[in-house]
């Protein structure tokens, strides 16, 4: 055997091994080294619903940074309304937030309407509001069920979808398209309600409250949802104004902030009576609690729309091809997700010029680098969740 | 039962011991076959509102073999960078420990494997074997996600070891003995099955078998949303079929051992415990309980949403730990008392 004594014999791998363990062990005596891993979360990856990729960076389960990536999905809408004419671009930006579709086309159209100088008839004015509650409602519907998901509870999200049904099928009997009405036109809506539809309504928006209500038990009445979303992705109210949050996130926060009651619209939220739901927390809890509170509010909304909906005609009197005068507007909306603005230039031609598409989910996501820091790699499921985005929206 | 009562003849060593593997065989799959078909498919379908599955033979009832061929069907895939050996054999490992587990259940007065005196303590002790399998995975996977996911599995695991030990205990003392078929024979004799004077043992049981089962709302390990499947990422296939038939038949045989413990075993009131014809109908009593208990098993599987890895662990440690100590301080009281 080789004598440890003996000059070192760079071929003996016996001797090089003795020396590596001793370094090896000299090591361990001196300190644990430990080193941070790189989690790549996305583009696949089941907590990002889509194509969103979230590069987090870890020291053990806890997240030091995290960089969300956007773009996977980016589909050019800006760009492609470009070559399209006016009422061609609404078929367009349906696809933006796809669970919600009907209330993207609403604010391109009005700020269309506003640079024609034209206005829907208050008929058409209170359907457009009815079906945006409704699309309201079908997008929310499915966050209620996903954020249980999120956390591991699978039923929820099963009830989601059924439930969600009864609203689709009543946007489907008006506009003939479950998920992309189409149905705004430029000076009023495509057509008129089916008969028998106003009752149809307002026996599924029963359904939806009590779908709310067992949504209430099942996961926020549940311990394991609260102690896993209580004080998790806490956001204070001047950090999510100064990032430009909008929509539930913000009101989560505890800014008393709805555009649909604080901006000046056409639409027919002015003649109802409804409360702007917040919440002092700003966590995750609150983030879910907020939207279903406005889930079952939008139920008594769209129970009052139908209610005094005024008779009269559905579009105003435009001309047959649509030339929108030259000139800038911009109208903005709460969508589902969050504020939703479109930025409309207009040289007086068939298309419009340019068309910058402000959408709610991408604000929201800026957050999150901020958010994530620090917390443990199970709550970034939660925080993500809460959020609540649509690839569609932050990749428009 | 051994063979030569059915065959009055003493067969060679071999032959006895292939009949066992073959009946120990059949006695985890047939009701993990159950499990899977009637909770999974079915229960969690009905609870979930949707039909389970309606097409593969008559009510569906041929789901479990389309399975079956689907998984046989796919490739076999080994990640490259994987550690090859430990990744082949992890969902073996896992598998063993449940065979194991079969081994000390007894299903009638003579219907059983191996009769061992601290059956229980084996039983105990077995089952934390698949963690071994679980942490092989996990490292073996070479994939971050299954590493995350194994070494949660190995802390819970680890963890809930303890409370589902210590509420065990309680059993035991009031028995006065390990072996599973005394524990049985202790029910009998004491008038109540001992779910009635040990329920906050069956409560803390119920919770730890949750948890070793890695099943919701413990199953951090493999947690969907976010480690994709956890250990469970990379395999496919074949592999991926035994860690299926491994968790369900887990659930299947700590749902027994519960009825063994808890619901009487094979026995049932005002029959008596040790007549001949409990050897055939004990197994169908136990089964039966066995799905009672599965049915609040996987009824919480699919209620509640999952711990975060620090709540588990402060459930375990804090909550069931103490509480079962306390069980078990109250139980030898009264033991001593009485």
């Amino acid at each position: 055997m080789t004598d440890m004594t003996a000059d070192l014999d760079i071929n003996n791998s016996e001797q090089l091994r003795y020396i590596a363990a001793q370094a090896a062990d000299a090591r361990v005596n001196v300190e644990l080294e430990t080193e941070g891993m790189t989690l790549n979360i996305g583009p696949q990856h089941p907590a990002t619903h889509g194509t969103l990729r979230i590069v987090a960076r870890l020291d053990g389960e806890q997240v030091i940074s995290a960089e969300p990536i956007m773009g996977y999905m980016h589909r050019g809408y800006e760009k492609l309304t470009e070559v399209r004419t006016y009422p061609q671009v609404t078929t367009l930006i349906n696809r933006i937030d796809w669970v919600g579709s009907f209330a993207n086309e609403v604010p391109f159209i009005l700020a269309a309407e506003e640079l024609m100088e034209v206005e829907a008839p208050p008929r058409a004015q209170y359907i457009r509001t009815a079906l945006f509650e409704m699309g309201r409602i079908a997008n929310i519907m499915l966050f209620l069920g996903d954020m249980a998901v999120q956390l591991g509870g699978v039923t929820a999200i099963f009830y989601a979808f059924r439930d969600r049904e009864f609203v689709l099928n009543q946007i489907e009997s008006v506009t003939g398209g479950r998920f992309h009405p189409n149905f705004n036109r430029i000076g009023g809506v495509k057509d008129d309600l089916p008969a028998g539809w106003i009752k149809e309504t307002k026996s599924s928006m029963q359904k939806v409250r009590d779908f709310c209500d067992e949504m209430e038990d099942l996961v926020v009445g549940n311990e394991i949802f609260q102690s896993r979303c209580r004080g998790v992705g806490v956001i204070p109210a001047d950090v999510a104004t100064s990032y430009g949050l909008s929509g539930a996130n913000l009101r989560a926060s505890g800014v008393d902030w709805d555009l649909r009651r604080d901006a000046e619209s056409p639409l027919a939220w002015k003649d109802l009576d409804w409360k702007v739901w917040t919440h002092p927390d700003g966590d995750s809890f609150s983030r879910y609690w907020v939207r279903l509170q406005e889930t079952r509010e939008a139920t008594y909304m769209v129970e009052q729309l139908l209610d005094g909906l005024p008779t009269g005609p559905i579009m105003a009197k435009v001309p047959r091809i649509i030339k929108v005068p030259a000139g800038e507007s911009y109208v903005q909306t709460e969508n589902p997700l969050g504020a939703m603005g479109y930025y409309v230039i207009s040289k007086g031609e068939l298309t419009p010029f340019r068309v910058k598409i402000r959408t709610a989910s991408f604000s929201n996501m800026s957050i999150s680098p901020w958010l994530l820091e620090g917390v443990y790699v199970p709550d970034i499921a939660t925080i993500l969740a809460s959020l609540y985005f649509i690839l569609g929206d932050i990749d428009r | 039962m051994t063979l030569a009562h059915f065959l009055a003849v003493n067969p060679p060593y071999w032959v006895e011991t292939l009949t066992k593997i073959g009946i120990g065989l059949v006695a985890v799959l047939l009701p993990t076959g159950a499990l899977v078909y009637l909770f999974l498919f079915k229960m969690m379908s009905f609870m979930q509102s949707r039909l389970g599955p309606m097409e593969a033979g008559p009510y569906g009832q041929l789901q479990l073999l389309a399975e079956f061929g689907k998984f046989l069907q796919k490739e076999d895939i080994f990640p490259s960078k994987a550690d090859r050996f430990v990744f082949a054999a992890a969902p073996f490992v896992v598998l063993v420990s449940t065979f194991m587990l079969v081994l000390v259940l007894p299903a009638g007065p003579d219907t059983h494997f191996i009769d061992l005196n601290t059956g229980i303590y084996f039983a105990m002790a077995v089952s934390s074997i698949s963690v071994i399998g679980i942490l092989m995975a996990g490292w073996g996977s070479a994939s971050k996600y299954s590493l995350l996911g194994g070494i949660r599995a190995a802390g819970q695991l680890i963890a809930y070891e303890l409370p589902l030990v210590l509420s065990v205990v309680g059993v035991v003392i009031m028995a006065g003995t390990l072996n599973m078929k005394g524990i049985v024979a202790a029910q009998a004799d004491f008038g109540v099955w001992f779910i009635i004077p040990q329920f906050l043992g069956f409560l803390i049981f119920l919770v730890a078998i949750q948890a070793e089962l890695t099943q919701p709302p413990f199953d951090m390990p493999v947690a969907e949303s976010e480690l994709v499947t956890g250990y469970l990422t990379e395999y496919s296939g074949i592999r991926f079929l035994l860690f299926f038939i491994g968790e369900f038949a887990t659930a299947a045989v700590f749902s027994a051992i519960g009825a063994t413990l808890f619901l009487g075993g094979w026995t049932i009131p005002f029959v008596d415990a040790n007549a001949e014809i409990m050897d055939y109908i004990g197994p169908l009593v136990l089964a039966g309980k066995m799905i009672l208990i599965a049915f609040l098993i996987f009824w919480f599987r699919i209620t509640y949403p999952r711990f975060r890895e620090d709540q588990l662990q402060r459930l375990a440690w804090k909550f069931l730990i103490p509480l079962s100590l306390f069980n078990i301080v109250v139980t030898a009281i009264f033991k001593v008392v009485f």
